[in-house]
């Protein structure tokens, strides 16, 4: 892990047993999205698997919720801005008990609660409509600020991508939450380095992306957002060092697409990811293999 | 050579915020600002944002009377929405104001997609709608209601004086889903006192009865109606005027009870005759079979000059004098 910011890291490591419990998770919410993936036959798996430990930090370690009352009132707000991450949103609503198992097989269909494009008019626990890229933490600053101002502690963490940091508006919020001293927002970056047309260096080059979030004022990290131990401290730091001085933090995590499944991680990376019939169960196969060997590793 | 000059003739001016009030005319100062105070006094949820236009849309005096309750999001008006949105979401009440130009063109996805389509009760506050600033089209929000009228859940309101402001603003704030206010500010001119008349959120009402003609307006141009249904009293011609200060939903019962006779139909608009409250009253007329020819008074459907805006209102056919002598012609 690297740490950006002048502030240095002050939080203890995480323990293995912690650690242990967040990859568990993240298994499971990859199981998740590859049981939705096989049901479209086709879809955002890719982004799902990469961002599964993301989801699984959020939701098995940070989040203060209640899986039975969604909209209570005391609930940390985790936005998912990037609207077609949904299939690992669900995924991880899922694990945290706020959406059933067995509803996941009518992911994408017709009057189903879990759309393609995650719209919080559907879904128990989707806080925003994302899909219009872009929009996300202009809402999470609203949020922060909200709550701050009926004194509730609770935190705003908005799940980004580095697409979406070619929006004008994520950079309108980026400076909005400095001004406003938002220490109770926290941006998560997913970057696979990917977007719609092709790789993002391609497309429109958003690097020196550290830099940049820095230079608005934000407490910046930027870890392996594959290592759930490295996602835990960043978590731990910002608790220690930038919430309580009232600074907007960022945790940049470069992930993989199609992460644990090697079979996907090699494919020719594509925004929407092409899977045959007889390939579900492959993945699958690999999944499982390649959690329970590390675990024994 | 003659060395006597002769005076240059003194030249109109485009001031941006140009009063479009009557000389000696009865004005409130910023209704808009003091109704939302008024609003806040009884509603704690009730908070103040604007894009770096406090001063221009009413919404210092909240920011004076509340400064825990007011943000300043800086002139971004997609973090403006998007910011209100997110606060509405955490069950406050918003008002956000900028320019109408603004929030219709420049920051439409995020009123469309975060407050919009949830239904949350953020409170849109536009300044300089239609023509009321001669400082051309960066400023003037000509098709504001065309572009919002196309948007499922928002509520229109286009007032016409300080009355109405001062009692739409606690409606609005009441009422569940979004809603548009185009902002009269400044010294607002005081008109509807003179009338039987309360603002009802939804409401059309008829202010005053007329034979031969029927004025239905809005905005602004309710002011200019009445004084050109006076104005042509004088010609023996006697004009009713409904005022129709809720454009969407609009009461189409009750304009079209008052269209439904032989008299002349005109509608007013401080706004572009196309998507506006003349097509709103024509589609009303036509789903209703009623078969009767509507005649628009409203801005054409150009990029208006700069100038200044009384030269421009008899220009584009807003001031009170083209209003006359279009009502004359049509009547042959």
């Amino acid at each position: 892990m690297t740490l950006s910011s002048v502030e240095a890291a002050t939080a203890a490591a995480p323990t293995p047993e912690r650690i242990e419990r967040i990859r568990a998770a993240a298994f499971r919410i990859r199981h998740h999205a590859l049981t939705m993936g096989e049901v479209q036959g086709q879809g955002y798996v890719g982004q799902a698997l990469g961002a599964a430990d993301m989801f699984a930090a959020v939701y098995a370690d940070q989040l203060n919720y209640r899986a039975g009352d969604p909209h209570w009132e005391g609930r940390d707000r985790f936005l998912l801005s990037t609207g077609h991450y949904a299939i690992g949103h669900y995924a991880a609503l899922a694990e945290a008990g706020i959406v059933p198992v067995a509803e996941l097989e009518t992911y994408g269909s017709d009057d189903s609660r879990l759309p393609m494009s995650g719209m919080s008019t559907y879904t128990p626990g989707m806080e925003i409509s994302g899909g219009s890229l872009g929009h996300g933490l202009t809402i999470a600053v609203g949020m922060a600020l909200g709550l701050r101002a009926q004194n509730s502690s609770n935190r705003v963490i908005n799940f980004l991508s580095d697409g979406e940091l070619d929006e004008g508006s994520t950079w309108e919020a980026a400076m909005g939450a400095h001004h406003h001293q938002l220490g109770n927002l926290i941006a998560m970056v997913d970057i696979n380095a990917l977007q719609a047309d092709g790789a993002t260096n391609t497309v429109l080059r958003t690097e020196p992306v550290t830099e940049k979030w820095e230079s608005f004022g934000w407490y910046t990290q930027r870890v392996d957002g594959n290592d759930v131990g490295a996602l835990l401290a960043a978590f731990d730091n910002i608790a220690a060092v930038a919430a309580p001085v009232g600074r907007p933090s960022v945790i940049l995590c470069d992930t993989k697409v199609g992460r644990g499944v090697p079979l996907l991680e090699t494919r020719e990376k594509a925004h929407f990811m092409r899977i045959e019939e007889n390939e579900w169960q492959i993945c699958r196969d690999q999944l499982t293999a390649g959690y329970e060997g590390a675990a024994s590793a | 050579m003659s060395t006597t000059t002769t005076a240059k003739p003194k030249l109109k001016t485009s001031a941006m915020i140009a009063s479009f009030a009557d000389p000696g005319q009865k004005t409130m100062s910023a209704p808009f600002g003091h109704a939302l105070v008024a609003a806040a006094e009884a509603n704690p949820r009730i908070v103040g944002l604007t894009a770096d236009l406090g001063k221009y849309t009413d919404m210092h005096i909240f920011a004076k009377a509340f400064p825990d309750r007011f943000f300043q999001m800086g002139m971004a008006e997609q973090l403006l929405f998007g910011a209100a949105a997110g606060m509405a979401e955490t069950g406050l009440v918003p008002f956000a104001s900028t320019y109408s130009v603004f929030a219709a063109r420049r920051a439409y996805d995020f009123l469309c997609l975060d407050i919009a389509e949830p239904n949350l009760n953020v409170n849109i506050v536009g300044g300089l709608p239609g023509l009321t600033t001669g400082y051309g089209p960066s400023h003037q929000a000509t098709e504001d209601m065309a572009i919002f009228r196309g948007m499922p859940n928002l509520t229109i309101v286009d007032p016409c004086d300080s009355v109405d402001i001062d009692q739409a603003v606690p409606q609005l704030a009441a009422s569940d889903g979004p809603t548009y206010l185009r902002l009269l500010r400044g010294n607002v001119p005081t008109v509807l006192d003179e009338y039987d008349y309360k603002f009802e959120l939804g409401k059309a009402k008829v202010l005053r009865g007329g034979n031969d003609v029927v004025f239905v307006s809005s905005g602004l141009m309710t002011m200019r109606a009445l004084q050109a249904a006076d104005a042509l009293a004088k010609h023996n011609v006697d004009v009713a005027v409904v005022h129709t200060p809720t454009i969407k939903p609009f009461d189409s019962a009750t304009v079209l009870k008052e269209l439904d006779t032989d008299r002349l139909a005109v509608t007013l608009e401080n706004h572009t005759v196309v998507g506006g409250l003349f097509e709103t009253v024509a589609s009303a007329v036509v789903t209703a079979g009623l078969g009767k020819r509507v005649v628009p008074i409203a801005l054409p459907d150009q990029f208006l000059d700069a100038g200044a805006l009384p030269t421009l209102h008899e220009r584009y056919g807003l001031s009170v004098d083209r209003i006359v002598a279009k009502v004359l012609s049509e009547l042959g």
